[in-house]
């Protein structure tokens, strides 16, 4: 733990020095969700580090045309994180892309705390409140369609969880982002094979996924969802096909980073205890460049 | 109603930018003068109406308007969970406009009946709540709504509602609006049943019995004061919707006249009772519910001499 408060304090003095890599962001984000939930007992740890690395290319590597000190500025991107439960990463993210103060972090599910346990507006960078799913998708469309009308720039990024495509509300949204040809909206699909009750292929099967959004109008890439490289080439230039809005299924790992936590459906509902936090964050220590 | 609405919806288009309109592939030979006029302000999303609200709400966090627009239940029930989450809870200024609540689409079924919608979109946070009693109120509770920020639900009959109001009254969201004067009894009525509320008061002068009629235009905020003012010069209050009495305006008024303290008057909720399965016109519809003006008319009567039949007609 002492080593990640030292990487904030790199991070806080560091705004004129050298940027972090996207890994580093990454593993910032995945040992600060990880203290995050332990100390809230809270649950969905699985959830935010299999999106983790998506996070930190859209927010780390620049991709999204934001600004932490003009989070209203109307051309800014919009970036919907429609699985808002694993609003930890989220958090974390926005907290270490400079939106907010890291210390807030530390009040996360707290009595009184601005940051409740699923994705919130007023949290500075949160676009939409989420947490219910299947919201993301049709909200994300119709900002994507305010832009065009207004001339804007922005684009729409819209994060899904694969469980929630269950849900017929995104299956309508996707029907009407390509019928109105809404090039400017990307929706991310963070594909870790696991739903709340086990498996995506035994509770409601998905696949063939990337034929099914094709099948609907969208230009659809699928990508390792932890790779950086290929987040950063599937991401930097959209859309992937004129007149389409664009697909990624991202092939991911439920509780990316951890050994233990890694494809276990028990990490979407468990909170680590100390020993398990501590084994945790070291695991991600090793990770980082000696 | 539904065509003052679209005219009035024109009116105000033309004067502010923000205005759009979403339509659930429904409003055929309505909402053409609209999509004509404005047609990159237009859209018809398909039968869809989870994604309706969840678009206009995208819509409305970049700083449009956005009036929604189906009949019955459809743009409140199939969609309530948007509406919640995606309107309300971030208070954007989406407005839900109902066609044909009540029970206009009589015919059509129960499943056209819009009965409970008042019940549940008085509940949400930030809501406003509208069910204009004519063609006149139906005019200024869109612009009121327009000029209002946040959510908005406008409930609407069909068309040929009569025009009750003979000049503009002076129109404010939250505020009943006097139509008859007399104390022997309060009418307060709210949507398009107005009308028979209306008559139901003439054909008790007929008997002598001066009936007070209150337009109630808005139930959510409720005029309180104005229930409580009739409620303490009359002996009876009486509500009168097209609607279950349960969660709508019957119960809004029971729920101020209860948390005052007393005495005060005797409440009768007249609205829709009786069993889904029941066919029939809408005009057969309010008769079987005692909502025609004849069976107001007479339920009251009863009610002022206290009988205890004054409960709905099966
Ligand atoms: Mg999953």
């Amino acid at each position: 733990m002492a080593s990640v408060s030292k990487a904030t304090q790199k991070k806080a003095g560091a705004e004129t020095t050298t940027q972090r890599s996207t890994r580093e962001f990454a593993r910032d984000v995945r040992a600060r969700a990880l203290q995050m939930v332990h100390r809230a007992s809270a649950s969905h740890i699985g959830s935010s580090l299999s999106m983790t690395d998506l996070l930190a290319v859209l927010y780390g590597g620049g991709i999204l045309r934001v600004d932490p000190a003009r989070p209203d500025w109307p051309e800014r991107d919009r970036f919907i994180l429609s699985k808002g439960h694993a609003a930890a990463a989220g958090y974390a993210t926005l907290a270490e892309a400079g939106f907010f103060p890291i210390e807030w972090l530390d009040t996360y599910c707290q009595d009184g705390s601005k940051l409740p346990g699923h994705l919130t507006r007023g949290v500075p960078g949160v676009e939409l409140s989420t947490g219910s799913l299947g919201h993301g998708l049709p909200v994300g469309a119709g900002m994507a369609l305010a832009a065009r009308a207004d001339g804007s720039p922005a684009r729409v990024f819209v994060l899904l969880s694969d469980g929630e495509l269950d849900e017929g509300s995104n299956w309508e949204a996707i029907l009407f982002a390509a019928h109105h040809g809404l090039e400017n909206l990307v929706a991310i699909v963070d594909y870790n094979k696991i739903q709340s009750f086990g498996s995506v292929a035994e509770v409601m099967r998905l696949d063939p996924l990337a034929e099914k959004w094709r099948a609907f109008g969208w230009a659809c890439r699928e990508i390792d969802g932890h790779d950086h490289a290929a987040i950063a080439e599937a991401l930097s230039v959209v859309p992937h096909e004129p007149g389409k809005p664009t697909a990624i299924v991202a092939h991911t790992i439920k509780g990316k980073g951890v050994s233990f936590m890694e494809d276990q459906l028990a990490w979407h509902y468990k909170s680590p205890n100390d020993e398990q936090l501590a084994q945790a964050l070291a695991e991600l220590e090793q990770e980082k460049p000696q | 109603m539904r065509n003052t609405f679209v005219n009035a919806l024109c009116d105000l288009a033309e004067q502010d930018e923000r205005v759009w309109l979403l339509c659930g592939d429904l409003g055929y030979s309505v909402l053409e003068r609209f999509s004509s006029r404005f047609p990159r302000r237009y859209i018809n999303v398909g039968v869809a109406e989870q994604n309706m609200v969840g678009v206009a709400a995208g819509l409305a966090l970049s700083g449009k308007v956005v009036f929604i627009y189906s009949i019955a239940n459809f743009p409140v029930m199939r969609c309530l969970e948007q509406l919640r989450n995606d309107v309300c809870y971030h208070n954007l200024s989406v407005k839900t406009v109902a066609v044909g609540a009540g029970l206009p689409y009589g015919t059509h079924g129960y499943t056209h009946h819009g009965i409970e919608d008042i019940a549940v979109m008085r509940t949400l946070p930030n809501m406003t709540v509208v069910a204009p009693g004519d063609p006149v109120e139906t005019r200024l509770a869109t612009a009121a709504l327009l000029a209002h920020e946040g959510p908005g639900y406008l409930r609407l009959g069909k068309g040929g509602e009569p025009t009750i109001h003979q000049s503009a009254p002076d129109f404010q969201l939250g505020q009943a609006l006097t139509l008859r004067e007399g104390d022997d009894v309060a009418i307060i009525a709210t949507g398009a049943i107005l009308a028979e509320a209306v008559k139901a008061a003439d054909l008790l002068a007929a008997q002598g019995i001066r009936a007070g009629v209150l337009s109630m235009p808005t139930i959510q905020p409720l005029d309180t004061a104005a229930v409580l003012r009739v409620a303490e010069r009359s002996p009876l209050v009486v509500t009168v919707e097209e609607h279950r009495p349960v969660g709508g305006l019957g119960s809004a008024v029971a729920e101020t006249l209860a948390c005052a303290p007393g005495p005060h008057a005797r409440l009768l909720t007249c609205g829709v009772t009786i069993s889904p399965s029941v066919v029939g016109s809408g005009a057969y519809l309010r008769e079987r519910n005692g909502l025609d003006a004849a069976h107001l008319a007479q339920r009251i009567a009863q009610a002022l001499v206290g009988a205890p039949s004054a409960q709905p007609v099966r």
